[in-house]
């Protein structure tokens, strides 16, 4: 009976797709579900002006696309994979949400990302970091937007490897996405003739680093990685400052740092931190114009994930207008086979794996005296172009991809 | 240079003496805890929150108003300690008499809502305080760097907990204080006026984790959010010293802050549990605590 339905099934499908596809939009209705740390740790970075950002884009949009009606619903995710999974399974099964937007802990993106396979819906995922969303956690249901560790680690550490740091010591969340994070820079660390000396692991959260700085300090490494996230990165850079990590010569090299995390610790403690990041707001025109627009809803200066959530709901909605349809399926193909180019990315391409590659850029935390206001955070160093920044194909574990 | 199970013995000082100032932030915060429990049986698990008020409030008396370090170590006590007597005086009169799981749960939502609020206001990245000048910097000990803003902070915290702990058990203001919560009848008859004296009780306790909050504003990231997970870690603390006991509750902390200390060295991921752990043990050896008195 159940083989019976599914043939019957596809067969109107098929019937539906040689037929013109204006029919398929379900419901007539689109409707996004935005999944984020809402109340805890990551709320910043994403959260609620990551809402903010996907109703501008809806706005932007009209409301509606091939007069289908848009909708948006939300939910905190906790941070917890428990807690998103039965959220996600509730909105695919029960109230026909076609795409799940936002996404910002790696272990929740990866919890979500097996639902939306198994009931072959869209994802996309714009906060989390960890490369292997789109390597062994790889679906055809999802896309990882804005940056992930592979080119956090190529961006910084090669960065900082070059200017003679050669011994590491790395400072490292003990979670899924410390260790990515962590095997991405000892690849590069070594790849560019370093070493990592000693490492030590941290839990998530941890408010008192003295003990791990103390520890970092007697490795006597030239650089002190930081491979965490958040209020975690941003306590251990405190407390390195005030325990004179830097008089006594040592580097620091923060893996992972967002803007509300430089603005949170200012210039002045934050001053000459090299960091990578997949967008920054004040690059051109074309990114101000929009922070702008961002600021004046939020009161905030846009992160890279604020950015990445609108310039991939703008794709989204742009790829259900062109194939007329909010199967999951069509939509990602029509994605893949357009290239980006709005205020995000140049030339962005949304690879088979899922992943979107794009230009990123090494950049510096501004002096107190070089910057001119709040946000006035980042010199841009040197731009890292979309095939040397993320993990290529070949080296691929996805299976996606045919290696 | 000589080791002590594969560690240097410079760096097992090091370890041991940031372990105490870490005890001596769970000892002040404890100490609250015990005060609060022991005197009047409520189960305070707005603690956290209070502690993070104390830090807030720091930060926010120096943006907006300019107020200095050592005015809000007194001031931001103060405002925080008067929110506790007005919880106490509208909400946790209430329920007095009742089981401690009330006090507990209207003390657990109260956080719940102080953190909500705020962190619509502010966020969680964390708001920004200056150290005072005074002790930017610090002193080669040979074995470490000892910034002069920690050696403050066991300066301030063991004078605050020992002159605590010395009202409390060796004044006649804390013989009242006792007296009063045992039997409040009969102490009011001698003319005390007791719900007066339970609500400065409370009031007090909360200070002390406002005052740890603002020892704690120049070295932690201060977010609305930064109360919750210390809270447990103090709870344990204070289970272990024995629910209530005053001495018991500063030793303890003072303890658990180089236990962990040794655990970051030895084996960090096991850091965040090793006070369970200990929780754990002594529970089922001295279910009444290190410092309890036998039930």
């Amino acid at each position: 009976m159940t083989m019976m339905k599914k043939l019957l099934t596809s067969a109107v499908a098929s019937a539906m797709m040689v037929g013109g596809a204006q029919a398929a939009i379900s419901n007539d209705t689109v409707k996004i579900g935005y999944l984020a740390d809402m109340s805890g740790t990551y709320r910043d970075l994403a959260g609620p002006n990551g809402l903010k950002a996907l109703e501008m884009a809806i706005a932007d949009f009209g409301g509606q696309v091939n007069g289908a009606k848009i909708e948006v619903v939300s939910a905190d995710d906790r941070n917890s994979p428990d807690t998103s999974s039965s959220t996600v399974r509730r909105w695919v099964e029960n109230e026909d949400v076609d795409l799940v937007a936002g996404m910002v802990a790696s272990s929740v993106s990866i919890a979500v990302s097996k639902i939306l396979e198994e009931h072959d819906r869209l994802g996309i995922i714009s906060g989390s970091a960890a490369s292997s969303i789109t390597n062994e956690h790889c679906t055809p249901n999802h896309i990882h937007y804005v940056y992930d560790t592979y080119p956090l680690a190529n961006g910084t550490a090669s960065a900082v490897v070059k200017e003679g740091g050669k011994t590491w010591y790395m400072l490292t969340a003990d979670y899924a996405f410390g260790h990515a994070l962590e095997g991405d820079v000892t690849r590069v660390v070594e790849a560019n003739g370093g070493e990592i000396i000693g490492s030590v692991r941290h839990p998530f959260p941890t408010q008192d680093f003295s003990s791990f700085i103390l520890q970092a300090q007697a490795s006597g490494a030239d650089v002190i990685g930081l491979a965490n996230a958040g209020a975690d990165t941003t306590n251990a850079i405190t407390t390195a400052s005030e325990f004179g990590v830097t008089q006594s010569g040592q580097t620091l090299a923060a893996l992972l740092l967002f803007l509300t995390d430089v603005h949170a610790l200012g210039a002045q403690t934050a001053q000459g931190i090299q960091l990578t990041t997949g967008w920054y707001w004040d690059m051109n025109d074309e990114t101000r114009e929009w922070s702008d627009r961002f600021m004046e809803e939020t009161g905030v200066r846009p992160t890279m994930v604020h950015a990445g959530i609108y310039s991939s709901a703008m794709q989204y909605l742009k790829a259900v207008e062109a194939t007329g349809s909010d199967d999951a399926q069509t939509v990602r193909k029509q994605m893949m086979d357009t290239p980006i180019n709005d205020m995000f990315a140049k030339n962005g391409k949304i690879r088979v794996d899922g992943r979107m590659v794009h230009d990123m850029y090494l950049a510096e935390v501004k002096t107190p005296a070089e910057s001119k206001n709040e946000w006035d955070l980042y010199k841009i160093l040197r731009t890292i172009p979309a095939e040397e920044s993320y993990r290529p194909l070949s080296e691929s574990k996805c299976k996606l991809v045919n290696n | 240079m000589s080791m002590i199970f594969g560690v240097p013995l410079a760096v097992l000082s090091g370890q041991l003496l940031i372990g105490i100032i870490n005890g001596a932030f769970y000892a002040l915060l404890s100490l609250g805890l015990a005060v609060i429990f022991g005197l009047l049986k409520i189960i305070n698990f707005a603690h956290g929150a209070m502690y993070m008020l104390g830090a807030l409030t720091t930060v926010l008396m120096f943006d907006y108003l300019g107020v200095n370090y050592w005015v809000a170590l007194l001031l931001a006590p103060l405002l925080v300690g008067a929110f506790g007597v007005a919880i106490e005086y509208f909400l946790l009169r209430r329920i007095a008499g009742q089981d401690h799981i009330y006090s507990l749960l209207l003390t657990f939502g109260v956080a719940l809502i102080i953190s909500g609020v705020l962190v619509n206001w502010f966020g969680v990245s964390g708001l920004r305080y200056t150290m005072p000048d005074m002790f930017k910097g610090g002193v080669n000990l040979g074995f470490m760097f000892m910034p002069y803003y920690r050696a403050w902070v066991i300066v301030a915290a063991l004078v605050v907990c020992f002159a605590t702990w010395f009202v409390i058990e060796k004044t006649k203001l804390g013989a009242y204080l006792r007296a009063g919560t045992e039997d409040s009848q009969l102490m009011q008859g001698f003319g005390i006026n007791v719900p007066l004296l339970i609500s400065l009780t409370y009031g007090f306790g909360v200070a002390l984790a406002a005052f740890a909050g603002v020892l704690a504003a120049p070295i932690y990231s201060v977010t609305p959010v930064m109360g919750s997970a210390t809270l447990i870690t103090v709870f344990a603390v204070v289970v272990i010293g024995g629910m209530g006991s005053i001495g018991g509750a500063i030793i303890t902390g003072i303890l658990m802050g180089v236990i962990e200390g040794l655990t970051k060295t030895f084996y960090p991921p096991a850091s965040s549990a090793i006070i369970f752990l200990v929780m754990v043990l002594v529970l089922m050896f001295r279910p009444s605590g290190l410092f309890g008195k036998e039930a």
